[in-house]
């Protein structure tokens, strides 16, 4: 922290933080990784129309709730940041467990909708339809375990009594830039992998 | 600024040195690395700029050599028909490991060299953005290189029939990857490939990460560092080619690492992304790979053009042709070279419309090229030129990089290209560019700065048979090859018939790759006689224009004792020249220079790639135990950023005397 204020000292930039941007360029760089997997799947998808047909599996119900849930944490989170902001350590705190947990949720949807899928039948390597389907969903499972991890480590850290608004609302402002995007690559996802498949 | 985890100088009117000031403790309460008189310790927890941009520096001129030395092998091969030397498995290897070497761990490390030591420099800041990630960075590139070559080793151990593959590839018995620098599908199978493969896929991914870690710090740098007054439009041309390069690389990078974890999952995990069993489409691999690809190529030459664009006007003693059309010519290059991928594909039948729009496109690339050629015209046009070694190493980029365009504007025509295809043809087209353009911009660059980087001047006039063994050798290795390549060779096939006609023109160029060898060895020995110098080299040997010459060279550990303010283009030129409204002004600090500390952290972080790649890669050979040793290197890594996070980035305060400005 005292090094990125330290070296923003007089100097002639965007006004924006230099960890800020970071994440924001690094975000950048994601929207074409999951870009590339949603596209290897949609291209599967309409080259081998009829290898698979998802609506018997997917389950609606449950996705939905799990999209729900992980719209809702990043409500939470947006109320964690504002905290942060304002110093409000113990509505920050409350906050932020309420984002993990509700993270924690959505990734035990995902677990049980995998071995579901996986019982059905819907192995990895079934056609490419398993291959792309696992990848990307589970890609996207993990960024969202590596912002769970990265919460409860400032959960962690925040109990040391070590965090200050003044010095470290913008990593939890960052935090939530990752929170946020990821929340928005699954409603991509929801709607073009999961939902798309019930129109036609 | 944090004060509590400063080392602050009592008296700050008195200049104290380095060795004066102690090692703080970090927030885990460890002491850190700061100060160390252990030389070793010093360079292995730096987060110095300067000092990773030597290190980046003398790997990369390292695998130039060992690159250079595969392609030696390969031409002596190729030298007369039906020769033996090397088996055509051997000779496999050898062109793929000779094409990832220069590409990803010759030339790229060489441009990041320029980019680590000169954009801080020259946009007067103290160090990057985030100096940590830097130093990892940098060793995350090493930790990729090491595992991307482990495979020799492997090599080695069968030949002497002590190691051989089981388990996922049992008896592929390569280890050293074998089916070319793209890699296509469906050649990287577990059907037809072994363990190479897997230590190709791991060791990319981590040189992957390294370029990403490194890019996204560039940008935050230039965009947020520059001293005041450097505007956007006064920055050197190099830092603009920098940031273009450095998006070209966030934006780029992601498809070939999705496409990488797609082909280690079905080598690993049997999915059917690229295999034709399982209904996976080869023709993916060939797309994913080339919207990496393509703009990997303009990665590579950006830079280039950026060095000759600095070297250009100052051995003119003029102001660069055009500055802002270069900088927008760069930017356009960068932008259409996302629409050109297709072009590596018009042999695979894409459609009449595909075909045509990106040939289109691809003819559209020569017209900010060709701005870029006429603009270095301009500026040599009417100059006071100086031939010193950079600038005659610049000239050769013009006038050899434009040779390497001609035959790619060739290319653009899809029935031409058509006939091109895998031939030599397009083997004398890229090397043209790479070497003609790329190698030549780097040489002239290494003469350009190697003065600033060590303090010490060039001595004799080596440097005079470097430029003439170098051009003379590129032009007569890769020249004869447009002929063979239209006369049918084609390229990637470890030996030829005689009667074709090509075997004059096979030795020709094989004689010439060993008069180029000859040249880059003197060049090698060029920059250990610079080392050895005794002859100083002053802040400003060569009357140069941009901020990195205002400082001392070597630069000291903080750039700049006082935050240069600039009021001009070719700040340190109008500072030297200029009207006195447009000299270099400097920012009162009374607080010291704020320094940021070493860190055992990123070493210890990107060390953790060395297990998880090499773990993989030999399980996917039937080594035991091997999968445990990935585990432990994703354990490793994880620590290590956690650590990282935790310690916190400290820092000390220098307060250096006013004029050693």
């Amino acid at each position: 922290m005292s090094q990125t204020e330290s070296h923003d000292d007089g100097h002639h930039g965007l006004m924006v933080k230099n960890k800020k941007l970071l994440m924001w360029l690094f975000l950048g760089s994601d929207c074409m990784f999951f870009g590339t997997l949603i596209s290897t799947h949609l291209i599967y998808r309409k080259l081998y129309p009829e290898e698979f047909d998802p609506t018997q599996l997917f389950s609606l119900e449950l996705t939905s709730f799990s999209t729900f849930i992980l719209l809702m944490s990043s409500f939470l989170m947006a109320l964690s940041v504002s905290a942060m902001h304002k110093g409000e350590m113990k509505s920050f705190r409350r906050n932020v467990v309420g984002v993990i947990f509700f993270g924690l949720i959505f990734l035990g949807c995902q677990v049980y909708e995998f071995a579901h899928f996986i019982h059905e039948g819907l192995t990895l390597d079934l056609g490419t339809f398993g291959s792309t389907f696992y990848l990307m969903t589970g890609t996207h499972g993990v960024h969202v375990a590596v912002g769970v991890f990265w919460l409860i480590s400032m959960l962690f850290y925040s109990q040391s009594g070590k965090m200050e608004a003044h010095k470290n609302a913008i990593d939890v402002e960052i935090a939530g830039l990752y929170w946020h995007f990821v929340d928005i690559v699954w409603i991509v996802i929801f709607t073009v992998v999961y939902l798309i498949e019930f129109i036609v | 600024m944090s004060t509590t985890n400063t080392t602050e100088v009592i008296n700050p009117s008195v200049h104290h040195d380095l060795a004066e000031l102690k090692p703080e403790i970090s927030d885990l309460g460890l002491k850190r690395p700061d100060h160390s008189k252990n030389v070793l310790i010093d360079w292995l927890t730096t987060v110095d700029h300067k000092k990773i941009g030597l290190m980046y520096g003398a790997m990369a001129l390292f695998f130039l050599l060992v690159g250079g030395l595969e392609a030696l092998i390969i031409r002596t091969q190729l030298a007369v028909p039906e020769n033996d030397l090397i088996s055509a498995q051997r000779y496999n290897q050898l062109f793929t490991m000779h094409g990832t070497t220069m590409i990803f761990l010759a030339i790229m490390p060489l441009n990041a060299a320029f980019f680590n030591f000169m954009v801080p420099l020259q946009i007067g800041a103290r160090d990057v953005a985030f100096p940590r990630i830097n130093a990892f960075s940098l060793w995350a590139f090493v930790a990729g290189a090491l595992v991307i070559n482990f495979g020799w080793l492997l090599q080695a151990l069968e030949m002497f029939g002590l190691f051989s593959a089981s388990g996922a590839t049992a008896g592929k018995n390569d280890f050293v990857p074998a089916m070319g620098w793209f890699g296509y599908a469906p050649i990287t199978s577990t059907e037809f490939t072994g363990a190479g493969t897997d230590f190709w896929i791991m060791g990319l991914q981590i040189l992957g990460v390294a370029s990403l870690s490194a890019s996204l710090n560039f940008i935050v740098t230039i965009i947020n560092m520059r001293a005041p007054g450097m505007k956007m439009m006064r920055l050197p041309v190099f830092t603009w080619m920098t940031l273009i390069v450095s998006l070209l690389i966030i934006f780029a990078f992601p498809a070939i690492t999705v496409a990488l974890i797609q082909l280690m999952f079905d080598r690993v995990f049997g999915t059917n992304f690229f295999s034709v069993a399982g209904g996976g489409q080869p023709i993916l691999w060939q797309h994913l790979f080339w919207i990496f690809g393509h703009p990997e190529v303009y990665i590579l030459v950006l830079p280039a053009m950026g060095i000759v664009s600095e070297v250009l006007p100052t051995f003119s003693r003029k102001p660069l042709f055009g500055y802002a059309i270069v900088v927008f010519s760069g930017a356009v290059i960068g932008f259409l070279g996302f629409a050109v991928w297709s072009h590596h594909m018009f042999t695979t039948g894409l459609g009449k419309i595909a075909t045509a729009a990106f040939s289109l496109l691809t003819m559209a690339i020569a017209v900010p090229t060709g701005v870029k050629i006429f603009n270095w015209v301009g500026t040599l046009w009417g100059g006071k030129i100086r031939f010193h070694a950079p600038m005659i190493f610049a000239i050769g980029f013009v006038w050899m990089f434009m040779l390497g365009g001609f035959s790619g504007i060739m290319h653009s025509s899809a029935p031409a290209d058509a006939q091109q295809q895998d031939s030599y043809f397009v083997i004398a087209h890229f090397h043209y560019v790479a070497i003609g353009g790329i190698l030549l911009a780097i040489i002239s660059g290494i003469y350009y700065w190697l003065p600033k980087m060590i303090g010490k001047m060039w001595q004799g006039s080596l440097n005079i048979w470097v430029g003439i063994l170098t051009v003379v050798g590129l032009n007569i290795t890769f020249f004869p090859m447009h002929f063979l390549g239209l006369l049918g060779q084609p390229r990637r096939t470890h030996t030829y018939l005689s009667g074709f006609g090509w075997e004059s023109y096979n030795m020709v160029c094989t004689i010439g790759s060993y008069i180029l060898a000859l040249g880059v060895l003197l060049l090698v020995v060029d920059i250990i006689r610079c080392f050895r110098s005794k002859q100083l080299a002053g802040d400003d040997p060569w009357d140069a224009r941009t901020l990195e010459w205002a400082t001392s060279s070597p630069p000291k550990v903080y750039n700049f004792a006082a935050t240069p303010v600039i009021n001009a283009r070719d700040a340190y030129w109008a500072h030297k020249y200029g009207p006195e409204n447009r000299k270099l002004g400097t920012v009162e600090e009374s607080h010291g220079i704020h320094m940021p500390s070493q860190s055992w952290m990123p070493l210890i972080a990107s060390a953790g790639f060395i297990p998880l790649g090499l773990g993989l890669s030999m399980m996917q050979a039937g080594v035991p135990y091997m999968g445990y040793v990935s585990i432990l290197g994703l354990v490793i890594i994880a620590l290590g950023i956690s650590l990282w996070a935790l310690e916190g980035p400290g820092g000390y305060h220098l307060h250096p005397k006013k004029e050693t400005n």
